[in-house]
């Protein structure tokens, strides 16, 4: 690097303020961390030490780059798009992945092999479940997520990503919360809520990170250039806005002292689990489809090069949504102690859900028309259509499993877990897949992917993948829901529990070996992105990329 | 305990329905309207008119 020829400039006061903040948070938390009696606690204070003391470094080293700070928002009359933020999600977005199904994965397996547990406290089922749902959703899922609407806010909008270390404060941010989260769950730090099992003090830092991401969403969409805001942006703003009220409504806690990481939830009893599936169920309508739906509303028309099929539909589609999801959550709690009025107001907006769910499947679907034939030739439109379709399957199951008398038998059984992952890996992970095997080759600046074979290897391994996970889970969920009902003829229990989970164990073997084709299909990914970045053909100067200076590839 | 829950049964019984089924007239209103229709033809390709 030629820094040294460059003299050392004056810190912008957005660098002087992170600076100080940065600065001033190292020694509190050495404090913190040699008062605390918790090894783990201590553990992860120390943690929050030592990425102050690297974040002083990061935005002191920017005084010495050649780089002007803050950057133009426009070179030669167009916007001057910071993707740097960007690459680095897709990065971590593939990173977390391959490590969330892998264990995955391993958890599978535990469960058909309960020696694989190793009669270890870190590494047995309870700890490494959440880990695994929390890299999956919130890692794999919250790095695309971010990632991607940093990308098609800042298209869309034809404007620079607002702020200048806002946006890396927002990325590295949440990813040090991911770190937070996930080290907590094996060393024994849970409050023990589904999907949000960190404890107070990460709550706290993923609020801050969170507030910080809304702002330079809603900044950049203010300095639009487009008279319109595209409808991308209204479903990630529904997104981001609903996923900082849930998750503050749901972690209202007070903390036993600040030198302990346990803390006690403000709820209690049946509103404790009504915020709790509040919460729970919209993570799933909020962060696992409003969000990703923003992505097929931006990726899917650019990959098919096609308008979106009815734009007033999209809009319908996006008020209908958000407007009936946030209701749905009590369908979690069918015959528990919650009043029978708000299970059946559950249950009926679940089941009013279908249509504007389906109206986005056939929306994102019909883009297609006068483009069909191009699913014979980009296995990564492919993708995308087939997630849509698993978007279409799963959004008519889950209403179907929120009626109550359906709900008896599916309740508690593997048909839930198969549920869920025809959504995840179908719906979520394929329209992510689509959507990184787009951005790749956009962001650094190449012709085209590697190798389209490789893709079509990856979507047909890991579909198949897919196919027997949950169709294993179908099975085995309806034997165990209709075993635990069986009676005999004299009014006994036919089969006990051990009966039950004897029976579901081939199906757990098939599960774990759906989850090893997932997983060789996303390796297949990881190596196709690595080899279309390291050796693609860089492409041709006249495209726009090439008007983003900072992509040239540094080799 | 019971008027309470009677009273939240009236109110969203009738205040909600209105408020659910006025808000969705509206959005479909808004979204139908035939002189919106130029501008979200104009919208729909925000994401093929990139520079």
């Amino acid at each position: 690097m030629a820094a040294t020829g460059y003299p050392i400039r004056r810190a912008t006061t957005g660098e002087m303020g992170g600076l100080v903040l940065a600065a001033g948070c190292v020694l509190p938390l050495i404090i913190i961390a040699a008062l605390t009696p918790d090894p783990a606690y201590a553990f992860h204070v120390s943690l929050a030490a030592v990425a102050s003391l690297v974040a002083v470094f990061l935005i002191g080293n920017r005084c010495f780059s050649p780089a002007p700070s803050p950057a133009p928002q426009e070179i030669d009359g167009k916007p001057n798009y910071n993707m740097d933020p960007v690459k680095f999600a897709t990065v971590a977005a593939m990173v977390w992945g391959i490590a969330g199904f892998t264990v995955g994965l391993i958890i599978a397996l535990q469960l058909a092999f309960p020696d694989l547990n190793f009669d270890l406290p870190w590494t047995n089922f309870g700890r490494m479940r959440p880990l695994h749902t929390s890299a999956v959703i919130f890692a794999f899922g919250g790095n695309v997520l971010i990632g991607t609407s940093f990308y098609v806010v800042q298209r869309t909008s034809r404007a620079r990503l607002a702020g200048d270390i806002a946006p890396w404060f927002v990325i590295l941010g949440y990813n040090f919360f991911i770190v937070l989260a996930g080290t907590g769950y094996l060393l024994g730090i849970t409050q023990g809520k589904e999907y949000a099992e960190p404890e107070w003090y990460a709550d706290l830092w993923l609020t801050i990170v969170w507030v910080v991401y809304l702002l330079v969403f809603l900044a950049t969409l203010a300095k639009r250039k487009e008279p319109h805001i595209y409808v991308a942006n209204w479903f990630y703003l529904g997104f981001i806005l609903t996923i900082a009220v849930l998750h503050i409504g749901n972690n209202l806690a007070l903390p036993v002292s600040i030198l302990s990481p346990k803390s006690y939830v403000i709820w209690s009893g049946v509103q404790d689990a009504m915020f709790q599936w509040w919460y729970g169920h919209n993570a799933v309508g909020f962060f696992l489809t409003a969000g990703f739906l923003a992505i097929m509303y931006y990726f899917v028309p650019k990959r098919a090069g096609r308008p979106v099929y009815s734009y007033r539909l999209s809009i319908i589609h996006f008020w209908a949504l958000i407007f009936l999801y946030i209701w749905a959550g009590p369908h979690h709690l069918h015959y528990t102690a919650l009043p029978d009025w708000a299970q059946t107001l559950g249950m009926t907006f679940s089941i009013m859900l279908w249509m504007p769910s389906w109206g986005g499947m056939i929306n994102g679907l019909m883009t297609l028309s006068g483009a069909w034939d191009k699913l014979r030739t980009d296995p990564v439109l492919r993708m995308m259509v087939v997630s849509l379709a698993f978007y279409g399957m799963s959004t008519f199951e889950g209403p179907l499993m929120s009626i109550k008398a359906v709900n008896s038998l599916s309740h508690y059984t593997d048909w839930t877990i198969g549920h869920v992952h025809s959504g995840a890996l179908g719906w979520v992970a394929y329209i992510s897949f689509g959507a990184i095997y787009c951005l790749v080759p956009w962001l650094w600046n190449r012709r085209e992917l590697y190798s389209l074979k490789l893709v079509n290897w990856h979507f047909w391994i890991s579909t198949l993948g897919i196919v027997f996970y949950i169709s294993a889970m179908w099975v085995s969920g309806i034997m165990q829901g209709l075993m635990w009902r069986a009676y005999t003829s004299l009014g006994f229990l036919e089969y006990s529990f051990i009966e039950t989970v004897a029976a579901m164990k081939p199906y757990y073997v098939i599960r774990a070996l759906g989850g090893g084709l997932f997983l060789t299909g996303a390796l297949i990914m990881a190596f196709n992105l690595w080899m279309t970045v390291r050796h693609g053909t860089v492409d041709a100067p006249s495209d726009d990329h090439a008007l983003q200076p900072q992509l040239v590839p540094a080799q | 305990m019971d008027s309470t829950y009677h009273w939240l049964a009236g109110f969203a019984q009738s205040a909600g329905l209105l408020y659910f089924v006025g808000t969705f007239l509206a959005v479909c209103l808004y979204a139908l309207w035939p002189s919106n229709r130029a501008r979200f033809d104009e919208a729909a390709h925000t994401p093929l008119r990139e520079d």
